[in-house]
Protein backbone atom coordinates (compact mmCIF):
# COMPACT_ATOMS: atom_id res chain seq x y z
CA UNK A 1 0.00 0.00 0.00
CA UNK A 2 2.88 2.31 1.09
CA UNK A 3 5.08 1.43 -2.02
CA UNK A 4 1.97 1.82 -4.45
CA UNK A 5 1.04 5.46 -2.83
CA UNK A 6 4.78 6.39 -3.28
CA UNK A 7 4.69 5.08 -6.84
CA UNK A 8 1.91 6.70 -7.29
CA UNK A 9 2.97 10.07 -5.80
CA UNK A 10 6.28 10.12 -7.14
CA UNK A 11 5.05 9.46 -11.07
CA UNK A 12 2.89 12.11 -10.62
CA UNK A 13 4.88 14.39 -9.74
CA UNK A 14 7.28 13.25 -12.79
CA UNK A 15 4.37 14.47 -14.97
CA UNK A 16 3.95 17.63 -14.12
CA UNK A 17 7.55 18.48 -14.46
CA UNK A 18 7.50 16.52 -17.64
CA UNK A 19 4.54 18.85 -19.26
CA UNK A 20 6.51 21.88 -17.48
CA UNK A 21 9.80 21.14 -19.74
CA UNK A 22 7.43 20.44 -22.98
CA UNK A 23 5.55 23.30 -22.31
CA UNK A 24 9.09 25.31 -21.88
CA UNK A 25 10.89 23.74 -24.89
CA UNK A 26 8.01 24.67 -26.90
CA UNK A 27 7.93 28.54 -25.47
CA UNK A 28 11.42 28.87 -26.28
CA UNK A 29 11.15 27.70 -30.29
CA UNK A 30 7.75 29.64 -30.76
CA UNK A 31 7.74 32.74 -28.80
CA UNK A 32 9.44 36.02 -30.88
CA UNK A 33 11.99 37.49 -28.68
CA UNK A 34 15.06 36.86 -25.97
CA UNK A 35 12.32 38.80 -23.34
CA UNK A 36 9.32 36.23 -24.02
CA UNK A 37 12.21 33.32 -24.05
CA UNK A 38 13.12 34.07 -20.79
CA UNK A 39 10.09 32.91 -19.41
CA UNK A 40 9.93 29.56 -21.06
CA UNK A 41 13.42 29.31 -19.63
CA UNK A 42 12.45 30.08 -16.16
CA UNK A 43 9.61 28.06 -17.22
CA UNK A 44 11.42 24.87 -17.98
CA UNK A 45 14.43 25.61 -15.11
CA UNK A 46 11.95 26.53 -12.05
CA UNK A 47 8.79 23.84 -12.54
CA UNK A 48 10.51 21.54 -14.69
CA UNK A 49 13.27 20.51 -12.47
CA UNK A 50 11.71 21.20 -9.13
CA UNK A 51 9.16 18.69 -9.97
CA UNK A 52 11.15 16.31 -11.35
CA UNK A 53 13.53 16.06 -8.81
CA UNK A 54 10.54 16.28 -5.68
CA UNK A 55 9.58 13.02 -8.03
CA UNK A 56 12.50 11.56 -7.37
CA UNK A 57 13.49 12.13 -3.88
CA UNK A 58 9.95 10.84 -3.08
CA UNK A 59 11.07 7.43 -5.21
CA UNK A 60 14.34 6.99 -2.84
CA UNK A 61 13.41 7.96 0.26
CA UNK A 62 15.29 9.88 2.58
CA UNK A 63 19.24 9.09 1.85
CA UNK A 64 22.03 10.15 1.03
CA UNK A 65 21.32 10.74 -2.71
CA UNK A 66 17.98 12.25 -2.07
CA UNK A 67 19.97 15.11 0.26
CA UNK A 68 21.91 15.08 -2.78
CA UNK A 69 19.07 15.59 -4.87
CA UNK A 70 17.56 18.53 -2.85
CA UNK A 71 20.84 19.97 -2.87
CA UNK A 72 20.39 20.16 -6.82
CA UNK A 73 16.61 21.66 -6.29
CA UNK A 74 17.94 24.14 -3.62
CA UNK A 75 20.80 25.53 -5.88
CA UNK A 76 18.74 25.38 -9.17
CA UNK A 77 16.11 27.17 -7.48
CA UNK A 78 18.12 30.05 -6.70
CA UNK A 79 20.55 30.52 -9.39
CA UNK A 80 18.60 29.72 -12.70
CA UNK A 81 16.75 33.08 -11.78
CA UNK A 82 19.55 34.67 -11.29
CA UNK A 83 21.02 33.88 -14.58
CA UNK A 84 17.79 34.54 -16.72
CA UNK A 85 17.71 37.63 -15.04
CA UNK A 86 21.78 38.59 -15.79
CA UNK A 87 20.43 37.39 -19.73
CA UNK A 88 17.69 40.00 -19.69
CA UNK A 89 20.11 43.05 -18.30
CA UNK A 90 23.01 42.27 -20.27
CA UNK A 91 20.81 42.19 -23.39
CA UNK A 92 18.57 45.39 -22.46
CA UNK A 93 21.94 46.92 -22.17
CA UNK A 94 23.27 45.59 -25.27
CA UNK A 95 20.21 47.71 -26.94
CA UNK A 96 18.57 44.32 -28.07
CA UNK A 97 14.74 45.91 -28.47
CA UNK A 98 11.68 44.09 -27.12
CA UNK A 99 9.45 43.23 -30.33
CA UNK A 100 6.17 44.67 -28.16
CA UNK A 101 6.71 47.83 -28.22
CA UNK A 102 7.37 48.03 -32.61
CA UNK A 103 4.12 45.94 -32.38
CA UNK A 104 2.42 48.58 -30.44
CA UNK A 105 3.87 51.90 -32.51
CA UNK A 106 3.12 50.34 -35.67
CA UNK A 107 -0.59 49.99 -35.24
CA UNK A 108 -1.76 53.22 -35.17
CA UNK A 109 0.82 54.60 -37.62
CA UNK A 110 -0.61 51.92 -39.92
CA UNK A 111 -2.12 54.23 -42.39
CA UNK A 112 0.87 56.37 -42.73
CA UNK A 113 3.27 53.49 -43.29
CA UNK A 114 0.45 52.64 -46.41
CA UNK A 115 0.77 55.58 -47.98
CA UNK A 116 4.22 55.77 -47.81
CA UNK A 117 5.29 52.80 -50.02
CA UNK A 118 2.44 53.33 -52.94
CA UNK A 119 4.01 57.51 -53.04
CA UNK A 120 7.56 55.77 -53.32
CA UNK A 121 6.34 53.25 -55.89
CA UNK A 122 4.80 55.96 -58.13
CA UNK A 123 7.33 58.15 -57.73
CA UNK A 124 9.55 55.74 -58.71
CA UNK A 125 7.04 54.55 -61.04
CA UNK A 126 7.14 57.65 -62.89
CA UNK A 127 11.02 58.19 -62.67
CA UNK A 128 10.86 54.97 -64.48
CA UNK A 129 8.66 55.82 -67.00
CA UNK A 130 10.40 59.04 -67.44
CA UNK A 131 13.37 57.15 -68.10
CA UNK A 132 11.67 55.01 -70.37
CA UNK A 133 10.10 57.86 -72.50
CA UNK A 134 13.44 59.49 -72.65
CA UNK A 135 15.67 56.32 -73.27
CA UNK A 136 13.26 55.78 -76.04
CA UNK A 137 13.26 59.02 -77.17
CA UNK A 138 17.17 58.67 -77.44
CA UNK A 139 16.30 56.01 -78.91
CA UNK A 140 14.23 57.17 -81.72
CA UNK A 141 16.37 60.24 -82.18
CA UNK A 142 19.21 58.03 -82.85
CA UNK A 143 16.98 55.56 -85.15
CA UNK A 144 16.28 59.19 -86.64
CA UNK B 1 8.23 3.70 -16.11
CA UNK B 2 7.75 6.98 -15.93
CA UNK B 3 11.25 8.15 -15.48
CA UNK B 4 11.45 6.18 -18.67
CA UNK B 5 9.36 8.61 -19.52
CA UNK B 6 10.73 11.70 -18.34
CA UNK B 7 14.15 10.96 -19.76
CA UNK B 8 12.27 10.47 -23.55
CA UNK B 9 11.12 14.24 -22.70
CA UNK B 10 14.11 15.52 -22.12
CA UNK B 11 15.57 14.44 -25.00
CA UNK B 12 13.29 15.47 -27.33
CA UNK B 13 13.38 19.15 -25.39
CA UNK B 14 17.27 19.10 -25.50
CA UNK B 15 16.55 19.10 -29.76
CA UNK B 16 13.81 21.69 -29.24
CA UNK B 17 16.57 23.87 -27.09
CA UNK B 18 19.61 22.81 -29.83
CA UNK B 19 17.12 24.04 -32.76
CA UNK B 20 16.54 27.31 -30.93
CA UNK B 21 20.66 27.36 -30.12
CA UNK B 22 21.27 27.21 -34.29
CA UNK B 23 18.94 29.89 -35.34
CA UNK B 24 18.90 32.24 -32.64
CA UNK B 25 19.01 35.65 -34.18
CA UNK B 26 20.97 37.21 -31.35
CA UNK B 27 23.40 36.19 -28.94
CA UNK B 28 21.55 36.26 -25.83
CA UNK B 29 19.19 33.69 -27.55
CA UNK B 30 21.73 31.15 -27.79
CA UNK B 31 22.85 31.85 -24.35
CA UNK B 32 19.42 31.21 -22.93
CA UNK B 33 19.33 28.02 -24.86
CA UNK B 34 22.92 27.25 -23.72
CA UNK B 35 21.43 27.58 -20.00
CA UNK B 36 18.18 25.28 -20.72
CA UNK B 37 20.39 22.75 -22.20
CA UNK B 38 22.64 22.81 -19.13
CA UNK B 39 19.51 21.78 -17.07
CA UNK B 40 18.17 19.21 -18.78
CA UNK B 41 21.11 17.64 -19.16
CA UNK B 42 21.43 17.79 -15.10
CA UNK B 43 17.56 15.64 -15.35
CA UNK B 44 18.97 13.32 -17.37
CA UNK B 45 22.23 12.56 -15.99
CA UNK B 46 20.37 12.40 -12.90
CA UNK B 47 17.07 10.02 -14.33
CA UNK B 48 19.76 7.93 -16.12
CA UNK B 49 21.22 7.31 -12.93
CA UNK B 50 18.15 6.40 -11.48
CA UNK B 51 16.62 4.11 -14.24
CA UNK B 52 20.14 2.43 -14.80
CA UNK B 53 20.14 1.79 -10.56
CA UNK B 54 23.43 3.40 -9.81
CA UNK B 55 21.97 6.90 -8.18
CA UNK B 56 25.31 8.05 -7.76
CA UNK B 57 25.46 10.07 -11.01
CA UNK B 58 23.73 12.45 -8.67
CA UNK B 59 27.05 13.62 -7.64
CA UNK B 60 27.71 14.50 -11.55
CA UNK B 61 24.56 16.25 -11.67
CA UNK B 62 25.62 18.57 -9.01
CA UNK B 63 28.67 19.13 -10.70
CA UNK B 64 26.98 19.69 -13.68
CA UNK B 65 24.77 22.83 -12.23
CA UNK B 66 27.51 24.47 -10.69
CA UNK B 67 29.55 24.46 -13.88
CA UNK B 68 26.40 25.66 -16.21
CA UNK B 69 25.51 28.81 -14.15
CA UNK B 70 29.41 29.66 -13.66
CA UNK B 71 29.47 29.35 -17.74
CA UNK B 72 26.49 31.31 -18.22
CA UNK B 73 27.65 33.93 -16.18
CA UNK B 74 31.36 33.95 -17.61
CA UNK B 75 30.00 34.16 -21.34
CA UNK B 76 27.79 37.08 -20.37
CA UNK B 77 30.79 39.15 -18.81
CA UNK B 78 32.25 38.35 -21.79
CA UNK B 79 29.59 39.79 -23.56
CA UNK B 80 29.10 42.98 -21.50
CA UNK B 81 32.69 43.74 -20.59
CA UNK B 82 35.01 42.70 -22.68
CA UNK B 83 36.68 40.42 -20.40
CA UNK B 84 36.70 38.53 -17.50
CA UNK B 85 37.52 40.63 -15.05
CA UNK B 86 41.47 40.98 -14.92
CA UNK B 87 43.34 43.88 -14.16
CA UNK B 88 46.39 42.60 -16.38
CA UNK B 89 45.35 41.65 -19.88
CA UNK B 90 41.63 42.72 -21.11
CA UNK B 91 40.64 45.85 -19.73
CA UNK B 92 42.48 48.37 -21.80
Amino acid sequence: MMDMLITILSGLSIAIGVIALLIGSLGLIRLPDVFCRIHAVGMIDTAGASFIILGMVIHQGFSLVSVKLLLIGVFLFFTSPIATHAVAQVAHKMGVKPVGRDLIKKAPAAPVVKNGPTKNGSAKNASVKNTGTKASAASAKRKS
Amino acid sequence: MMMIVAMIACAVCLVMALVRTALGPTAFDRVLAVNAIGTLIILGISLHGFVMGRPEFVDIALLYAILNFIGTFAVLKIFSTGSLGDNSAGSK
